[in-house]
Order: C-alpha cells, then sequence, then structure tokens
C-alpha cells in the first residue's frame, strides 16, 4: 500500500541537491534523500534529549514537562546540560531538523518539476522560529531570553512577555500580525467554502466550476479574485502572519524597552494637535 | 526566479466582460457597470462587478450604514464635535455597553449604553441579512451552501461575545466595547479577569485552529502555485477529472509526509480548521465567568497547570469564591 495507482510513473531518479542517486530511494510512502537522513538524525535526537529531560526532571506529565533555557546569568556561553543545556542542544537539534524538512522538500518539488513555493512558505515559519530562539537572544545578550519548550510552560513564556511589555496589543506589528491570522482564517473559510460548494452541489445537480465560482463573488461581494488569485492571496497572507509575528517579537526589547501604549505617544505628539497648532 | 512568475500576473490580456450566468429565480438585476482594473489583474481576475443587489442586501447595508454611523456618531460627539480631536483620538475612542447596574434592561439612557445596544442591534441584523444573502446567492446558483455555514461559525463567536454571554452573566456591561483600543483593553482585561485565557482549553483549541488554518492555507496556496505551470489551479477540474497537477500535488505531500489530501478533500480540511477557529473560540468565550471563574486554578486543579509555592506576604487562602487547589507532590 506503500504507492498509489498512479504514483509508480512518477517514481523517476533525479532532482537531489547533493550526492547524486546515493539516498535517492523511499521508504514505504516516504521520500528518503539526504536530508531525509539528517531530518531523522536531528529529530531523534532532539526528541530523545527531551525524554532525558524529563527523566532528570522526574516529571512525565506532557503538560507540565518544560525544557527551559539557561538562566541569563550564562548569557551567550554553554551552559550545563541540566541547567539550560539541553534547551541550546535541542534548539540546535530543532534548526537542524526544520532545515532538513524544508530542503527535503525542495528535492521532492524538483522530482515532480513543481515550484518551490512550499519549502519557500516553510521557511517564513522556521525564520519566526529562529527569530524567537536564536536571533532575538543574541541581540538582548543571553540565550535566557528564548522561549520554554513545554505545553503550559510555553504559553506562560508568551503570557509574560506580553506583560513586561505591559499590554501586547498595542505592539504595531502585533496588531498586524494578528490581522494576517485573522484574514487568512477568514480568506481560507471562503476559498475551501467555494470549492466545496462548486464540486458538492446537492442531490441530482451538475458540478459547477470556475464561472459559477466567480459569479458567486461578484454577485455578493462585487468582486472574485478568481482561481489562481486566491491562492496568490492566501499565500502572502499566511507568510505575513509568520513575518509579522516574528518581526512583532524582534522590536520588543531588542528595539523597543518600554511598554507598548507609550509607543502610541508620538501619533498624540504629531505637531498639529499641539499648543501651536489646530486642536 | 523563474518559478515564481506564479505569484503575479506579469501580461495581462484583457478579454470581454463577463455579465455573469442568467438570473431565473429572480424579478431583480445586478447592478452596476463592470470594468477591468490593471492594479487587481496584477494578483487576480481583472473584472470587478457587476453585482447583485436583493432584499436582504438591502437591509444590510442600510442597517451597516446605521450602526457605523451611531458609532461614529458618538464617538464624534465625546469629543465635543471637534473634528480635529476626533481625527486625534480615534483609535482610543469608544462607545461603551451599559454600566452592570442596568443587568439586561433593553432602554437604559442613550448617554448610558443606549446608543451602544442600538448600534449592536443594528450591526446584528445588518450581518444576518449579510448572511441570508450568502445563502440565497449559493442557492441561486445551484451550489452548496458551505460558505454561509462558515459564516454562521463567525456569527456565533459575535453572538456569544456581544449577546448569549451578556445573557448568561446577566448583564449588558458584560460585553466589549465598540472601538479599537477599547476592544483591545477589553480583550486583554477579560482575560486578567478571569486567570489567564491560555489556561482555557477552548481558547488552547481555537488558536490551534486559528495557526492551523494559517499553516494549512500556506501549505495548500504554495502547492496550487507551484502546480500553475500544470492548471493546478483549476481545482473543481481536478476533482471531477484528476489531472497530472492533482497527482503531483498529492504525491508531494505523500513523499514529503506519508499521508496526503486529495484536491477535494483538503477543502474539507481547511473548511473545518477555519469553521472550528470561531466554534470552539465561541464555546471558550461561553464558559468563561459562567461556568469557569480562574482559568489558572482550573488548570492547577486539573493537573495541567504547576502549583507554585505560597509566595511570602500573601494570604494562606484564596479569596472568597476561589477552589482551593489541591497541592500537589510533597507537602
Amino acid at each position: 500500500m506503500a504507492m498509489m495507482s498512479y504514483e509508480e510513473k512518477y517514481r523517476v531518479r533525479g532532482g537531489t541537491l547533493i550526492f547524486g542517486d546515493f539516498f535517492d530511494f523511499w521508504v514505504g510512502p516516504f521520500y528518503v534523500g539526504f536530508f531525509g537522513v539528517t531530518a531523522v538524525i536531528f529529530a531523534s535526537f532532539g526528541t530523545a534529549l527531551i525524554l532525558w529531560g524529563a527523566a532528570l526532571q522526574h516529571n512525565w506529565n506532557p503538560f507540565t514537562l518544560s525544557i527551559d533555557p539557561p538562566p541569563l546569568r550564562y548569557g551567550l556561553g554553554w551552559a550545563p546540560l541540566p541547567d539550560g543545556g539541553l534547551w541550546q542542544v535541542i534548539t540546535i537539534c530543532a534548526l537542524g531538523a526544520f532545515s532538513s524538512w524544508a530542503l527535503r522538500q525542495v528535492e521532492i518539488a524538483r522530482k515532480l518539476g513543481m515550484g518551490l513555493h512550499v519549502p519557500l512558505g516553510f521557511s517564513a515559519a522556521i525564520a519566526a522560529y529562529a527569530t524567537l530562539t536564536v536571533l532575538r537572544p543574541l541581540l538582548m545578550g543571553a540565550w535566557g531570553y528564548g522561549f520554554p519548550y513545554g505545553i503550559m510552560s510555553h504559553l506562560d513564556w508568551v503570557s509574560n512577555v506580553g506583560y513586561q511589555y505591559l499590554h501586547f496589543h498595542y505592539n504595531p506589528l502585533h496588531m498586524l500580525a494578528v490581522t494576517f491570522f485573522f484574514t487568512t482564517t477568514f480568506a481560507l473559510a471562503l476559498h475551501g467554502g467555494e470549492i466545496l460548494a462548486a464540486s458538492n452541489p446537492g442531490e441530482g445537480e451538475a458540478i459547477k466550476y470556475g464561472m459559477h465560482e466567480s459569479v458567486y463573488f461578484r454577485d455578493t461581494i462585487a468582486y472574485s479574485i478568481g482561481e489562481l488569485g486566491i491562492h496568490r492571496l492566501g499565500y502572502f497572507l499566511a507568510i505575513s502572519a509568520g513575518l509579522f509575528s516574528a518581526g512583532c517579537m524582534i522590536i520588543s526589547g531588542p528595539f523597543w524597552t518600554q511598554g507598548w501604549p507609550y509607543w502610541w505617544n508620538w501619533w498624540l505628539n504629531i505637531p498639529i494637535w499641539g499648543p501651536h497648532g489646530f486642536a | 526566479m523563474a518559478q515564481f512568475h506564479s505569484l503575479f500576473t506579469a501580461i495581462e490580456l484583457e478579454g470581454p466582460l463577463e455579465p455573469g450566468l442568467p438570473l431565473r429565480w429572480s424579478r431583480h438585476r445586478r447592478i452596476g457597470g463592470a470594468f477591468h482594473s490593471r492594479l487587481l489583474g496584477r494578483i487576480g481576475e481583472s473584472q470587478v462587478g457587476p453585482t447583485y443587489l436583493g432584499w436582504p442586501g438591502i437591509i444590510s447595508l442600510i442597517c451597516g450604514f446605521i450602526a457605523i454611523e451611531i458609532i461614529g456618531l458618538n464617538m464624534w460627539a465625546s469629543v465635543n464635535w471637534n473634528i480635529l480631536r476626533f481625527i486625534k483620538m480615534l483609535p482610543f475612542l469608544a462607545v461603551e455597553p451599559p454600566p452592570a447596574r442596568y443587568g439586561l434592561w433593553p432602554f437604559p439612557p442613550l448617554r448610558e449604553g443606549g446608543w451602544w445596544l442600538m448600534a449592536g442591534f443594528f450591526l446584528t441584523v445588518s450581518i444576518l441579512a449579510w448572511w441570508v444573502r450568502m445563502y440565497n446567492r449559493a442557492r441561486a446558483l445551484k451550489m452548496g451552501t458551505q460558505i454561509p455555514w462558515a459564516f454562521a461559525s463567525a456569527i456565533w463567536l459575535y453572538l456569544v461575545l456581544g449577546f448569549f454571554r451578556p445573557l448568561a452573566m446577566g448583564s449588558w456591561s458584560e460585553a466589549p466595547p465598540f472601538g479599537v483600543v477599547a476592544h483591545l483593553n477589553w480583550t486583554a482585561t477579560f482575560s486578567v479577569r478571569y486567570g489567564n485565557l491560555y489556561y482555557d482549553p477552548f481558547h488552547m483549541l481555537s488558536i490551534v485552529f486559528l495557526y492551523g488554518s494559517t499553516m494549512l492555507f500556506c501549505m495548500h496556496a504554495g502547492t496550487i502555485l507551484a502546480l500553475a505551470r500544470f492548471g493546478g489551479e483549476r481545482e473543481t477540474h481536478e476533482i471531477a477529472d484528476r489531472g497530472t497537477a492533482m497527482e503531483r500535488g498529492a504525491i508531494f505531500w505523500r513523499w514529503t509526509m506519508g499521508f496526503n489530501a486529495n484536491f477535494e478533500s483538503i477543502h474539507r480540511w481547511v473548511w473545518w480548521f477555519a469553521v472550528l477557529c470561531t466554534l470552539t473560540g465561541g464555546i471558550g468565550i461561553l464558559i468563561t465567568g459562567t461556568l469557569v471563574d480562574n482559568w489558572f486554578l482550573w488548570g492547577v486543579r486539573h493537573g495541567i497547570a504547576p502549583h507554585y509555592p505560597q509566595v511570602p506576604g500573601l494570604p494562606s487562602s484564596l479569596p472568597h469564591g476561589y477552589a482551593q487547589p489541591p497541592s500537589i507532590g510533597a507537602p
């Protein structure tokens, strides 16, 4: 069952980025490739380290388990394994695994003659992760500014870092990121619903195509972006959500250290409002 | 980067404008002359309009206009009709719901939440009429009604926030205000007041579906754009008659993660992710303050949040009304 009925003709040599044919094979439904091997090694090693951390903490509750970054006093140096060193190595493993996965997607896309849009979009997510765990700690001067790896502890971290800036909703890039997340989900509901509505018109009714899809949106909201356009829009919205999320964190701390509500004082202090202005 | 021509339309072709399918079941006509927009044509179809105008649409536009007028004029009045001060303070101005002492009384004084109730009423009528419009247009084209039902999920969250939860709590004052910064403040205050909404499991689910939707749209849109050279964007054609675009898209994900959707089922995945975002979000809001007073203590009681040791200087027992969390581990 490893192969679908139409799959065999697509399983051909070539498309790899390095090492030629050496890793060019499949295991069950999975393509391997050099980056499949590195992804498995990084992911297994990182997972093993998380389990080791659980053993060290005598905590096997998946909700409360937390692999914390080193205390701030270690700055940008290496920390002992039980005191944040595990977090440092796991971060390296995660970045290695994510990058391997993206490069493996590049090899698969090349094999199938497809564009590189999927790995490019995934890279935006990897960049957001690297911003939180590497770039921002580097700019802040301590690995301790990374976020902890744990289901509840990372929520606590988000909450605490938000309140360090008093009220994170006032962060202008956070506003944009949230807007992009909501808009992406909104557009996704419209797109998914539209394709399902066209292909499932009901008992005894003929399936509909692009003409009906366009007329539906022109009839309701005066404009239909079209079959190709909706995917361009969704791709842009989704990637923007990730990149602006990274942006709203990289400016918090390295470039703005007060509460975010105070940032908006520039708006209230524009000269035209002032005593010599109009209002 | 020749691969990325699929991100915008380099050469625009202008054909005749499409008038739309015949309207067989309606006495109304489509309105507005259709025209081409070169700018929109860069990323999507260049044709704008014509559009349909029926009674639900007319009611929706009028009620929406009234709601926005009530909100805007109240804000303008709150700065003494000073136009520059209005512009300056617009992000911070608000139309607040009635104070708690009015409970659910539907006719509080206009200055004390009456305008808020009226704006909310007209906004709700506008949204519901727009839902009818989305439903009617789908039926008129003999298509499925998945879009209006997804819209209903968003309306559920809107009604929970502004109507159902205030009803359950017995006061309009529980509802969010109209205003840019005002609704952000309401959201943050709501979370703090109920012990951090991050511990609300339905809030967790809602966020998972929000981020999941964004991830799925990136995966799906990326796949389709990468398949544009094979005509992958003609999705319903590929559903009815599988071509090489659908095969390559499916195999891409099968080789990547051992599992794949197809051109129809991916849209079921994304529809449910988007719908569940607001559906679970609405549940999470509705049970906050009605069933659960403090989400952090709820998390402690159910073993998902750590029980922090007593901080010196704080009273040893929790305030009245809070359940004492059980001690976990060593005494």
